[in-house]
Parts: structure tokens; C-alpha cells; sequence
């Protein structure tokens, strides 16, 4: 049944790709780009990764699709058709792929227990936490506790990529330049 | 969106909601799936959603600008703070233990609860003030702009 599952929700994600590719209509490509976040959070949950799926439903489907709607708003609703078809795209595409697939040969099976995943600090978090923190979510245990200098680097990442796009596209000079207006 | 009944009633009527789910996945998220990145999105989402359907001129007098962008170093701040304090009790950065030397595991409950909150303030600012950056532009870019 989970086999089942799993193929069903690759084949949407290939088929929202492939309608991604075909459309010229943006409203319709953003949407779609919404619906194939959605479809990667199913994913993530019946790998029982809950947490991520949380956020890739949260962020991917959520924000992002909302951000993407306001910045068509500021530009043209169609996308442009290619002039002329190219040939060269295609070949790098198809040279990483199968790279990145000869790549995968030499990678354990998936769910392996002997993969490094299984085998380093993983299981010794999860045979700590409820030791040291005394609750059950490891998940929480190890982005805030363990792993607390990666987190506080997301945040500031986060934190940076707001200020980049309010000094951008933020107005702040233009308030200035209000404010200065006003005060005069 | 000013005519459409039905959008705005279902908005009031969500708004609330979605803060009150927020809080719970921030500070229920020892327990259950759930933290501050997914708080301060869902947190976010609920002035996002106010802001489309009643505009953008209301939702910048329930949390104005100028304080979103404050909030988005408060958090920041929360979160690298409590690794200061941990330090200044002589422990190592970020070590929520020192925070209640009797019982470490509440420390770090209390340390995680503090920069969890932290990393919710910014991601919550962060996407209100990325939002207003974006729906608060002219919808034709003038020349001036360039």
C-alpha cells in the first residue's frame, strides 16, 4: 500500500512538473508550483517526516505561492514564447541526470540501517533526548539544542534575506526621503 | 477585494484562528510536530491574509512597518541573547543547561522555549515585511525607480 502511495505521488509531482513546463499562464504556473509543494509534503509524511512537512506545506505552498502572486502582480501575467528551440539545454539537462543518477548507485538503499544517516550521531540523539530534555520531539531536540549554532545561523540567513530585499525593494530610502519631506 | 461579503467575513472569522494555531505549534512544539519556523509562517500568514482581502493600508495600522522591521532583529537577538546569558552563567554558548543548574532538563525546556520564540519573532517579521515590500509597490515599475 505504501508502494502504491509513494508511486501515486511521484507520478503527480512528474505530471504537476511537466504542466508547469507546458503552460504560458503565470497565474496557472504559480498555482501549479503550489500544488507540487503540497504533493512533496505528502511525500515528506509518509517518510514520517512530519516536521518538514510542516514547513514545505507552511513555506512552499503557503508563502511562497502568495510571494510569487505579488510579484506577477508587478510584472506581466504570460510568459513569453522561446523564439527558437534549442538543443543545448536539453543535453545539459540530461548529462547532470544521468551524473546525478550514477551518483545514487553508489548510495545505501533506502532505509537502510546501514546508512551513515543510521549510524553516526543519530541514533545517539535519539537515545539522549529524552534523558537530557525530557521531551519527545527529537526533532525539536536537536534543531535547538544539539544543533543550536546551525539554527542561529538559519535565523541570521533568514534575517539577511530580509534586509536584502527591504534595501532592494523595501522603500526604506523612499520613507527616509517621506520623512524628510514631512519633517520639513 | 472591498466587495467580496464572503471573503471578508470568512477572513474575520480566520484570522483569530490561525494566531491561536500559531501560538500553539510555537509553544507546543516539544510535544508535537512543529517550531518556531512553522509558528512565524502560519503567524504570518494570518496578516498576509488580512492584508490581500481588507488591503494593505489596513493591515500596516494593525502592525505598522517600522515595528515589523524591529522585529526582525528582536528575534535575532532573543536567540543569540540566551546563548549570551548561558555563557555569562559559565557554561558553553547556547548551552540551555546553565540556564537552571538544579534540573538541566528545564533549563534547556527554558532555553528552548526562549530561542524558539526567537527564531518565530523573525521568520513572522521577516515574511510580513517581505510581504509589504511587495504588495506595497506600484504595480507599474516608474522610470525614477530604476
Amino acid at each position: 500500500m505504501e508502494l502504491f502511495i509513494n508511486l501515486f505521488l511521484f507520478f503527480m509531482l512528474v505530471v504537476t512538473a511537466l504542466a508547469i513546463l507546458k503552460m504560458r499562464h503565470l497565474f496557472a504556473v504559480v498555482m501549479l508550483s503550489g500544488v507540487f509543494s503540497l504533493l512533496c509534503a505528502l511525500l515528506f509524511v509518509t517518510l514520517d517526516a512530519v516536521d518538514v512537512a510542516f514547513t514545505e506545506a507552511a513555506v512552499g505552498a503557503g508563502i511562497s505561492t502568495v510571494l510569487m502572486l505579488g510579484t506577477m502582480a508587478l510584472t506581466s501575467r504570460n510568459e513569453k514564447m522561446p523564439r527558437k528551440f534549442s538543443l543545448m539545454p536539453l543535453l545539459v539537462v540530461m548529462a547532470t541526470g544521468a551524473v546525478l543518477i550514477y551518483g545514487t548507485l553508489d548510495m545505501p538503499n533506502f532505509g537502510s540501517a546501514k546508512s551513515p544517516a543510521q549510524t553516526h550521531v543519530a541514533a545517539q540523539y535519539l537515545a539522549l533526548t529524552p534523558t537530557d530534555m525530557g521531551f519527545p520531539n527529537v526533532v525539536t531536540a536537536i534543531l535547538a539544542s544539539y544543533r543550536g549554532y546551525d539554527t542561529l545561523g538559519e535565523v541570521v540567513v533568514v534575517f539577511t534575506a530580509a534586509v536584502g530585499v527591504l534595501i532592494l525593494i523595501g522603500g526604506l530610502a523612499r520613507r527616509r526621503h517621506k520623512d524628510e519631506e514631512e519633517a520639513n | 477585494m472591498r466587495h467580496h461579503l464572503i471573503l471578508r467575513v470568512i477572513t474575520k472569522l480566520l484570522v483569530g484562528p490561525i494566531i491561536i494555531f500559531a501560538l500553539y505549534v510555537q509553544f507546543h512544539g516539544e510535544y508535537s510536530p512543529g517550531g518556531g519556523f512553522q509558528a512565524g509562517v502560519i503567524f504570518a500568514v494570518a496578516f498576509i491574509l488580512f492584508g490581500i482581502v481588507f488591503g494593505l493600508e489596513k493591515v500596516k495600522e494593525v502592525f505598522p512597518a517600522w515595528l515589523v522591521h524591529k522585529f526582525t532583529a528582536i528575534g535575532v537577538l532573543l536567540y543569540s541573547g540566551t546563548g549570551v546569558v548561558s555563557m555569562m552563567l559559565g557554561a558553553n554558548y547556547l548551552n540551555y543547561s546553565a540556564l537552571n543548574p538544579e534540573n538541566p532538563q528545564a533549563g534547556q525546556v527554558a532555553g528552548i522555549i526562549a530561542i524558539e520564540l526567537g527564531v518565530g519573532i523573525t521568520v513572522a517579521a521577516v515574511m510580513i515585511a517581505i510581504y509589504y515590500a511587495f504588495a506595497g509597490r506600484p504595480p507599474v515599475i516608474d522610470d525614477e525607480d530604476w
